[in-house]
C-alpha cells in the first residue's frame, strides 16, 4: 500500500497560528484541488481542512516526489515559508495513512475524541474531490471505507454518546427534562464565554425565544440582538420566571439572584411545567435549595463539571474499542488493496473460467458413453484451449503498460465484471 | 390450548430476557426482538382466546385462572398499542415479565369453570370485561410509566446521571405517555363500570347495590378522576402525577384481587367453581 500517502497538520502538532495561516476555505479547497490534480507526481488526492486539521491524502505511483510536491504546493499555494511549518508536519505512508484517515473519520483524533463534525467535514473535503475528478480508484475506495468505519464505530461503540463540554452537558441535561426543546423558553441573565456558548446550542436546537437580562440594559440590548431575542431588565426577572423554561445565569453578582421563595410563588402560575436553572456563574446566582422544589432542576458549574468527567472517563473506554474496529478495518482494506496486483487477478481469472469449462465438459461428456479416452481427452482439451483463446486479450490488456496509468482501475474493473471477489 | 398457552408464556419470557438485554446493551436489534416475541405472544394468546370462546360459547373469564390470562393479554396489548403510538421502549422491561409473571401464576390455579355459565351468556358482560381489562391494563402501564419517571427524575435530581439517565426517555415524554395511560385507562375503566351497571340490571334488577366490589371499584374510578382533574386545573404533573400513578394501580389491584380475596361480593358467583 506504499502508493498512499498523507501528509499533514492538527492540533497536537502545530500551534494554531500556524493552522490558521494553511486552512483552505471551501472555495479555496476547489481551486487547490486542480492545482494538486495538475501535479503530474500525484496521481489523486483528497484536502480536508478544518480548524483543528489540514491534511492532503494521496496516491502516487513515486511517493517521495508526490510528498516532495504536497509540500511545495502548501507553501507555495499558501504563500508561507516551508521552513516555518515543516516540522508540524507528520507523514504517513500506506498501512498508517490508512489508519490514520480511519482514526481521523471516527473522531478518534479529534481535539474532542468523538465529537461528530469532523466525519460531515471529510465527506465534504471528498464531495470536492469528487467534483474536481481529484480522487481516483484507491481514494475512492479509502474514503468510502473511512466512512464505513467511522459509521460503525459510532453505532458499536459509544464514543460519541455523551456530551463532554459543559454547555453541552447542559443541553443534554435539557434535553432529558424536555424531550425536544422546540419551542422552548431560554432566559440568560448575565452574559459570559461558556453561557453564550450553551445559548446558541440552545437555538441550535430551535427553542422559540430567548430573553436576554443584564446589569446595564445597552449589553441586554446588544445581546438579545444579537440571539434575535428580547432584551430585559433584571428587575423584571422574577415575572419572566413564569414564562421561561431553561434559565442559563453567569452574573458577577455577590448573592442570589434568584431565590427559592421566587421560584416557589411562580410554580402555581407556570402550572407546574418544568423548569431548569443552569448556574455557571461563580459565585452562584441560584439558591440551591430549588433544586428540592418539585418538577424544579438545578444545576451549578460544579454538577455540570461532575457529568462532563464521568462522560470523559467514558469516551476513553469506548475510544479501545473503536480501535479495535479500525485495525480490523485496515486488514480489511489492505486486502483489497492487495488484489488490485495485476498477477492474483489473471491467475483468479483464469483459474475461474479453466474450472467452469472443465465442468461443463465432463458435464456433456457425462451422457455420451461411446468415446473413447482419447476422445474424452481431446474434448476437454478443447475447451481449454476456447477459454485460453477468450481470456488472451484480457490479460494482454492487463499487462500491457497501456493501461499503466490507470491499472488499479483496470484491475478494479475485470475483478468486478468477472466477479472474482465474491465468489463460491 | 395448553400448547398455545405454553407457547404464549415462552414467548414472553424470551421477550422480557431480550428487553432485559436490551436495557443493557442498548441495541435497536434487541429490543425489535422482544417487541416481536411480545407481538407473537399476545396473537397466540388472541387465538387462545378465540378457541375458548367458540367451544364454551361465552368470554372465558370464569375462573381465576382464565381471569389472570386476559389480564395478561390486555396488559400486552396496551403495551403494543402505547409502544407504536410514544414509542417508549424500555416500559418493555415492565410489561412483558409482569405478562409472563402474570401468565405463570394463572398456570398454578384451579382450572374449574363457574358454576353458572347461564350467567355470562350477555352482550353487556363481554363489554365489561374487555374494557374493564384493557382500561385496568392501560393504568398498570402509567404506574410502570410512573416508576421510570421517578427513576430518572432522581437520576437528575441527584446530579448522578448513571444507569437510568442514559437509558430512560425525557421526563417529558414519560409524563405525556403516563397522561395517556391514565387518560386512556379511565376512559375504559367508565364504560367498563357503566356497562358492568347496565348487566347488573339486566341480571339482579339493580344498578348498583354497594356489593364490596362495586364500592372499590367506584373508589378507583373516583381516585383517577381527582387524578386527571387536578392535571387540568392546577397541573399535577412530573413526580407527583408519577406517584399518584403508582399509588392509583395499587387501590386498582386492590379492587380487582384483594376484594375477591378478603371481602365478599357477588363477583365471587362468577368465582366459584362447580361443586
Amino acid at each position: 500500500m506504499e502508493k498512499i500517502l498523507l501528509i499533514g497538520l492538527n492540533h497536537k502538532t502545530a500551534p494554531v497560528d500556524i493552522r490558521e495561516c494553511l486552512a483552505f476555505s471551501p472555495a479555496d479547497t476547489e481551486s487547490a484541488l486542480e492545482a494538486l490534480t495538475a501535479d503530474p507526481a500525484i496521481e489523486e488526492s483528497v484536502l480536508l481542512s478544518t480548524c483543528n486539521r489540514v491534511e492532503i491524502i494521496m496516491a502516487a505511483a513515486r511517493p517521495d516526489e508526490a510528498v516532495a510536491a504536497a509540500k511545495k504546493f502548501l507553501a507555495v499555494y499558501k504563500q508561507v515559508d516551508l521552513k516555518k511549518f515543516e516540522n508540524s508536519l507528520y507523514l504517513h505512508r500506506g498501512r498508517d495513512a490508512v489508519r490514520h484517515l480511519f482514526r481521523v473519520a471516527s473522531s478518534l483524533d479529534s481535539m474532542m475524541v468523538g465529537e461528530p463534525q469532523i466525519l460531515g467535514q471529510l465527506k465534504e473535503a471528498y464531495r470536492s474531490a469528487t467534483v474536481k475528478k481529484a480522487s481516483g480508484v484507491i481514494l475512492n475506495r479509502l474514503l468510502h471505507r473511512a466512512f464505513f468505519v467511522a459509521k460503525r464505530v459510532r453505532s458499536e461503540t459509544g464514543i460519541g454518546d455523551h456530551a463532554v463540554s459543559i454547555s453541552y452537558a447542559a443541553i443534554e441535561l435539557a434535553r432529558k427534562i424536555f424531550g425536544a426543546l422546540e419551542g422552548k423558553r431560554v432566559l440568560m441573565i448575565g452574559a459570559g464565554e461558556m453561557a453564550e456558548l450553551a445559548v446558541e446550542h440552545l437555538i441550535r436546537h430551535r427553542v422559540a425565544q430567548v430573553e436576554v437580562a443584564n446589569r446595564t440594559f445597552e449589553r441586554a440590548v446588544i445581546l438579545a440582538r444579537r440571539y434575535k431575542g428580547t432584551p430585559v431588565r433584571m428587575e423584571e426577572v422574577g415575572q419572566r420566571l413564569v414564562e421561561a423554561d431553561i434559565i442559563i445565569s453567569s452574573t458577577g453578582a455577590p448573592g442570589f439572584v434568584i431565590t427559592r421563595d421566587q421560584v416557589k410563588g411562580v410554580r402555581r402560575k407556570r402550572r407546574n411545567r418544568p423548569l431548569f436553572f443552569i448556574d455557571i456563574a461563580v459565585p452562584r446566582d441560584i439558591d440551591p435549595g430549588i433544586n428540592r422544589l418539585g418538577n424544579v432542576y438545578v444545576y451549578d458549574i460544579d454538577d455540570l463539571k461532575g457529568v462532563v468527567e464521568e462522560n470523559v472517563a467514558d469516551r476513553r473506554k469506548e475510544a479501545v474499542k473503536a480501535e479495535r474496529i479500525i485495525d480490523e478495518a485496515v486488514i480489511g482494506f489492505n486486502k483489497w488493496y492487495d488484489s488490485l496486483d495485476v498477477v492474483p487477478t489473471i491467475v483468479a481469472l483464469r483459474e475461474k473460467y479453466h474450472r467452469m469449462a472443465r465442468r461443463e465438459a465432463a458435464k456433456t461428456l457425462n451422457g455420451i458413453d461411446h468415446l473413447s479416452a482419447r476422445d474424452r481427452e481431446s474434448v476437454f482439451k478443447m475447451a481449454r484451449a476456447i477459454v485460453n483463446k477468450i481470456l488472451h486479450e484480457p490479460t494482454a490488456y492487463l499487462k500491457s503498460d497501456g493501461c499503466y496509468g490507470n491499472r488499479a482501475a483496470s484491475i478494479d474493473i475485470t475483478r468486478k465484471l468477472f466477479n472474482l471477489d465474491n465468489d463460491d | 390450548m395448553e400448547l398455545l398457552f405454553l407457547l404464549a408464556v415462552l414467548c414472553y419470557m424470551l421477550s422480557s430476557a431480550w428487553y432485559f438485554a436490551f436495557l443493557f446493551f442498548q441495541k435497536k436489534r434487541l429490543r425489535q426482538t422482544g417487541c416481536c416475541l411480545l407481538a407473537a405472544g399476545f396473537g397466540l394468546q388472541t387465538l387462545e382466546i378465540a378457541v375458548a370462546f367458540a367451544r364454551c360459547g361465552h368470554i372465558p373469564a370464569g375462573n381465576l385462572h382464565e381471569t389472570l390470562a386476559i389480564c395478561a393479554w390486555a396488559l400486552v396489548g396496551a403495551f403494543l398499542v402505547f409502544q407504536y403510538r410514544y414509542r417508549v421502549n424500555i416500559l418493555g422491561i415492565y410489561a412483558a415479565p409482569m405478562a409472563a409473571l402474570i401468565l405463570v401464576a394463572s398456570a398454578h390455579l384451579p382450572r374449574a369453570t363457574a358454576s353458572r355459565p347461564d350467567l355470562f351468556k350477555s352482550f353487556w358482560l363481554v363489554v365489561h370485561i374487555i374494557t374493564i381489562f384493557l382500561g385496568d391494563a392501560a393504568l398498570a402501564l402509567a404506574c410502570g410509566v410512573g416508576i421510570l419517571y421517578l427513576l430518572q427524575e432522581n437520576a437528575i435530581k441527584r446530579k448522578n446521571p448513571g444507569f437510568f439517565f442514559r437509558r430512560l426517555p425525557s421526563l417529558d415524554r414519560l409524563d405525556t405517555t403516563g397522561h395517556a395511560c391514565i387518560v386512556t385507562g379511565f376512559t375504559l375503566l367508565t364504560i367498563g363500570i357503566i356497562t358492568g351497571m347496565i348487566y347488573a340490571r339486566a341480571v339482579w334488577g339493580h344498578f348498583w347495590t354497594w356489593d364490596p366490589k362495586e364500592v372499590w371499584s367506584a373508589v378507583t374510578w373516583v381516585f383517577y378522576a381527582a387524578l386527571l382533574h387536578e392535571r387540568l386545573a392546577v397541573g399535577w404533573r412530573g413526580r407527583r402525577a408519577a406517584i399518584m400513578a403508582i399509588v392509583g394501580f395499587a387501590v386498582l389491584l386492590f379492587t380487582f384481587l384483594g376484594v375477591n380475596f378478603l371481602l365478599q361480593g357477588h363477583h365471587g358467583q362468577f368465582m366459584k367453581p362447580k361443586q
